[in-house]
């Protein structure tokens, strides 16, 4: 098994590199010549090739990109910031903490709340208390984060004055972001726990149990909760990505001075560096977190336990298709 | 229940499996039908989503006011008998602006999901169909696609094709292909194993037959619930986007750049935030509403 | 044979007398099972003959006591386990039954295992319940009983997935036995198995019941597996018994159109001139919609008027023999299209 693990974990890197050049190219095309936007519109034509020359911008695209991969992969070196020539690297170092409290506790919540209430949804199908959770979990999801973000601070900020309006100074600050970022996948998780649960209490499995006179709670904790788990575990790398989109528009709301700040400062000043530099770290992050979820999800079951013990089955299985389909054609 | 149909008209003997399979398709349609309209939820999520495509359409004829009509001399009013929701910090109203900005809203929102839907087909069926390294190619672009957030990814686009509708909605429905892509792979892993396709090859049908007239009429359905369920989420992408100065911006009164305009006047108009969020909620609510009931119909054994 | 037997008849060890079960789904109704009575003699078996959907899988989840609540409902009827009335009990009395007295074989070994627990464990905390075994005496007894239906018990560590559907269904027979129960219910045991594994698993459950003087209900649609297994036959049909009594009587002089048509659809080795199978006409009535009168006349080829019009009694008819048909000893046929397909 510790084979597979390394296994996976190289796999990851072609995934990154190539993330990092899907990145770059995106970036290459927006719009603007990056000397007008470093030394303002009334630049020289002169000014602008030396410049062009100095950031190696009158490389093709193909060298530019090589420039890149060898500077992050190799040599860890994210670059300059064009705006304030500030290493995008520390900054991204000084921010990134900010980020992964902000999405890890955004997860920790999503997951203790979200589970337990699909699951108290679920064993009280159809009566007052499940109704009144998926009323709510339906509002969860439907309400835009950002939105909600400004509502509260509006009111628990600027009118009852309980909670700082801004910056992350104090813990209290944290409070509104973190209910703000979590409560959205937070809400579909409730839902997603509650419908997955249903759905294992009505397979025949927990009949089997039920027959054999067990208790409720046994049946519901021991039988019906490790297979309920199961899609909701995959999907927690889902949603640690959405997360981690979300910190982006709620950093700004609360002035958190976090990657996702920084990065729609990068967009505000087209500064590409920091663009392309924040949004590949940040996918690399969400790649780990993916990779976690997978390997936690082969402890739960053991159907997928036995598939990595067993190495390659799975493409052996996929080459049999492969042939079968021709045949067919 | 399905195999308990069939066993039973097998038992029975009554029906030859052609005619079986083509009334099962008949009546399971029209069974979905009457399930999603028995269900109230599901209803009054549709009759949301009817009222704002109306809107949509008729907006600028039932807006009170021209939208994009400044008067300086009445702006940061409260909502009054004049101006219903008030006016921005222009003096543009704000209902009318709501009115006629539907339309942008969702347009981005069913846009994006439905130009997703359509791409990660198409991706999806050249790679069931070619196999090999056409599939292997198209699965791996997948999980780049996938090894960026969502928005991050939205968000990247978006800054390199520049704001405006067309662009956002491609922003935003690249996102959503390799998901559509995956589900129809996987669709495609599962059911190639089931009987009837196999009972196809028998009959020496062609892989295109085998794939246009097998597969893809089986798959259609969970994909189609599952792009119901997508456009709510899209939607608040959208907003989200045009809230950080990305997306579409003004001069269309797109819902999320309305709160984006107004987000400075926190402390002082609130009410200015509040209507173009509310009308966002609703619209991603009846969205959620209604794929539920679509989800709850097509697959009944979640309910009751 | 329910009319003749007595309740305090000693040999009796089930018996179920009067059952309603109805579903609800989308504010319809549906009626599963509809006055259905019968008995269970000690040591003996049952078989319960039927079509998919004629209520029997609901009749066994009803004895058992795990009838899903809601959609389903146990309307009236009472069932009688040695002459305590069980649909009444509450969770905790009605687990002491559920495994310990009664238990059941499910029909589809692939799903009636739970995936993410290991087959011992499934097998053995039955056993700690019942049994009031500690933990490594229940390990043992239900590793014995691994043994007991043919699987090595080096595999009670074993998860369902590594087992072959012939072995997952004896790990759930293992269960069923696991604490010595009086009666099982054994729903389509072998059905959803291969043809060479029903054989062995069919004489596996005939074995142990044998070792254990244990009761049956045996449910199939096969007669053949009725032929090998029961003594008593009741034969159900949109949730009524529309025939019962002896094994041979039932096979020898089957008297509802219903049964006869069961009869005519099984492929017949013996006469080697008929090629053609005799299928019942017409499908099983909507259970939410049930025809008025017999509710066979629809497809039965000996209808005449008044079966659209009277309820058939279940009405002895000779010995253990009983049977629901205005007509029975005196069919003929009134339909001309189910003539031409025999010749054809």
């Amino acid at each position: 098994m510790i084979r597979y693990f390394i296994k996976r974990i190289l796999m990851l890197i072609p995934v990154v590199i190539a993330v990092a050049i899907v990145i770059f190219t995106l970036m290459y095309f927006v719009p603007g010549d990056p000397a007008e936007i470093i030394l303002g519109a009334q630049v020289t034509q002169e000014q602008k090739d030396a410049l062009h020359e100095q950031l190696g911008l009158d490389q093709p695209y193909i060298v530019q990109l090589g420039r890149y991969l060898y500077d992050t992969f190799i040599r860890f070196d994210l670059g300059t910031s064009w705006i304030n020539s500030k290493s995008v690297s520390a900054e991204l170092g000084a921010r990134l903490p900010k980020t992964m409290i902000f999405a890890i506790a955004a997860m920790v919540i999503q997951v203790l709340l979200g589970v337990p209430l699909g699951i108290f949804a679920a064993t009280h199908h159809n009566k007052f208390g499940d109704q009144l959770t998926m009323v709510i979990a339906l509002a969860g999801v439907s309400i835009p984060s950002f939105w909600l973000a400004l509502m509260l601070m509006l009111l628990f900020g600027v009118r009852l004055k309980w909670l700082p309006v801004y910056g992350v100074e104090q813990w209290q600050g944290w409070i509104l972001p973190v209910i703000c970022g979590s409560l959205g996948v937070l809400a579909q998780m409730a839902r997603q726990a509650r419908s997955s649960m249903l759905e294992v209490i009505r397979s025949d499995y927990i009949d089997t149990a039920r027959a054999k006179g067990l208790p409720r709670r046994t049946i519901i904790y021991k039988y019906a909760l490790p297979n309920g788990l199961i899609p909701i575990v995959q999907t927690l790398g889902n949603a640690f990505g959405t997360s981690l989109g979300g910190t982006l528009i709620i950093e700004t709301v609360f002035s958190i001075p976090g990657v996702g700040m920084y990065l729609q400062q990068g967009i505000a000043t087209r500064d590409r560096p920091i663009v392309r530099s924040s949004v590949v770290i940040l996918s690399i992050l969400f790649s780990l977190i993916m990779l976690l979820v997978d390997l936690a999800f082969a402890f739960i079951d053991p159907r997928i336990k036995a598939q990595y013990a067993r190495g390659g089955r799975l493409k052996k299985k996929r080459a049999k298709y492969n042939t079968r389909g021709k045949e067919a054609a | 229940m399905r195999s308990e149909m069939h066993d039973r008209l097998q038992f029975a003997g009554i029906m030859e499996p052609d005619e079986q399979e083509e009334a099962k398709k008949q009546s399971q349609f029209l069974e979905v039908l009457k399930r999603l309209t028995r269900s109230k939820t599901a209803m009054i999520g549709l009759i949301i989503f009817i009222i704002l495509v109306i809107i949509a359409i008729i907006g600028p004829m039932i807006a009170p006011y021209d939208y994009a009509e400044m008067v300086v001399s009445e702006k940061n009013q409260l909502p009054s008998a004049v101006h219903i929701l008030g006016t921005d910090d222009v003096g543009r109203d704000i209902l009318s602006r709501l009115l006629v900005g539907t339309r942008y809203t969702l347009l981005l929102g069913l846009g994006a999901c439905v130009v997703g839907l359509i791409i990660g087909i198409i991706l999806g069926c050249v790679a069931g169909f070619f196999g090999g390294w056409v599939e292997e190619v198209i699965m791996r672009l997948c999980d780049v696609m996938q090894a960026i957030p969502g928005m991050l990814l939205a968000v990247a686009i978006s800054s390199a094709l520049g704001n405006g509708l067309v662009f956002t909605i491609i922003a935003l429905s690249i996102g959503r292909i390799p998901f559509v892509c995956r589900m129809l792979r996987a669709q495609f892993l599962n059911q190639r194993k089931l009987e009837y396709v196999e009972a196809a090859q028998a009959e020496n049908c062609s892989k295109a037959t085998i794939m246009f007239k097998h597969i893809l009429p089986n798959t259609i359905s969970p994909l189609i619930v599952a792009t119901t369920m997508g456009v709510g989420n899209t939607i608040t992408m959208a907003a989200s986007l045009s809230y950080i100065g990305l997306g579409v911006q003004p001069p269309p009164p797109e819902w999320g750049a309305m709160l984006s305009a107004a987000k400075g006047y926190i402390r002082h108009y609130p009410y200015q935030l509040l209507f173009p969020g509310l009308a966002i909620a609703i619209l991603v609510l009846a969205m959620n509403l209604f794929g539920d009931g679509l989800r709850d119909a097509m697959d009944p054994k979640l309910k009751n | 044979m329910s009319e003749l037997n007595n309740n305090e008849n000693n040999d009796i060890l089930l018996s179920v007398k009067d059952l309603y079960v109805e579903y609800t789904s989308d504010k319809k109704i549906i009626h599963a099972v509809n006055g259905v009575s019968f008995d269970i003699k000690k040591g003996k078996t049952l078989g319960l003959v039927g079509e998919t959907g004629a209520g029997k899988t609901t009749i066994a989840k009803s004895i058992i006591g795990i009838l899903p609540v809601p959609p389903a409902k146990l309307k009236s009827g009472e069932i009688y386990y040695e002459g305590q009335e069980i649909t009444k009990l509450n969770e905790k009395e009605m687990s002491h039954i559920q495994g310990e007295e009664i238990s059941m074989i499910f029909q589809d070994p692939m799903t009636a295992l739970n995936p993410t627990m290991t087959v011992g464990a499934q097998i053995a905390d039955g056993i700690a319940l019942h049994e009031n075994l500690s933990k490594v005496d229940s390990i043992k007894k239900a590793k014995q009983m691994l043994e007991l239906v043919g699987i090595p018990s080096e595999r009670f560590t074993e998860y369902p997935h590594q087992f072959s559907g012939g072995m997952k269904q004896r790990v759930v027979i293992a269960i069923a036995l696991a604490c010595n129960p009086q009666l099982i219910l054994a729903d389509e045991p072998t059905t959803a198995l291969d043809v060479t594994i029903q054989a062995q698993v069919l004489e596996l459950i005939k074995d142990l019941q044998k070792k254990q003087e244990t009761s049956m209900l045996l449910i199939t649609h096969d007669l053949g597996v009725v032929a090998q297994t029961c003594d008593d036959v009741a034969v159900i049909y949109a949730g009524e018994i529309v025939e019962s009594g002896d094994k041979y009587e039932i096979f020898d002089h089957p008297s509802h159109p219903y049964t006869l048509g069961l009869f005519g659809s099984l492929p017949n080795m013996v006469k080697k001139g008929e090629k053609r199978l005799h299928p019942i006409a017409g499908m099983m009535p909507n259970p939410s919609n049930l025809p008025g009168g017999c509710k066979f006349h629809p497809r039965c080829p000996y209808a005449t008027e008044e079966c659209t019009q009277d309820i058939p009694e279940l009405k002895n008819i000779g010995g253990t023999h009983a049977c629901r048909c205005i007509h029975a000893g005196n069919l003929v046929r009134t339909d001309e299209t189910n003539e031409e397909t025999k010749e054809g």
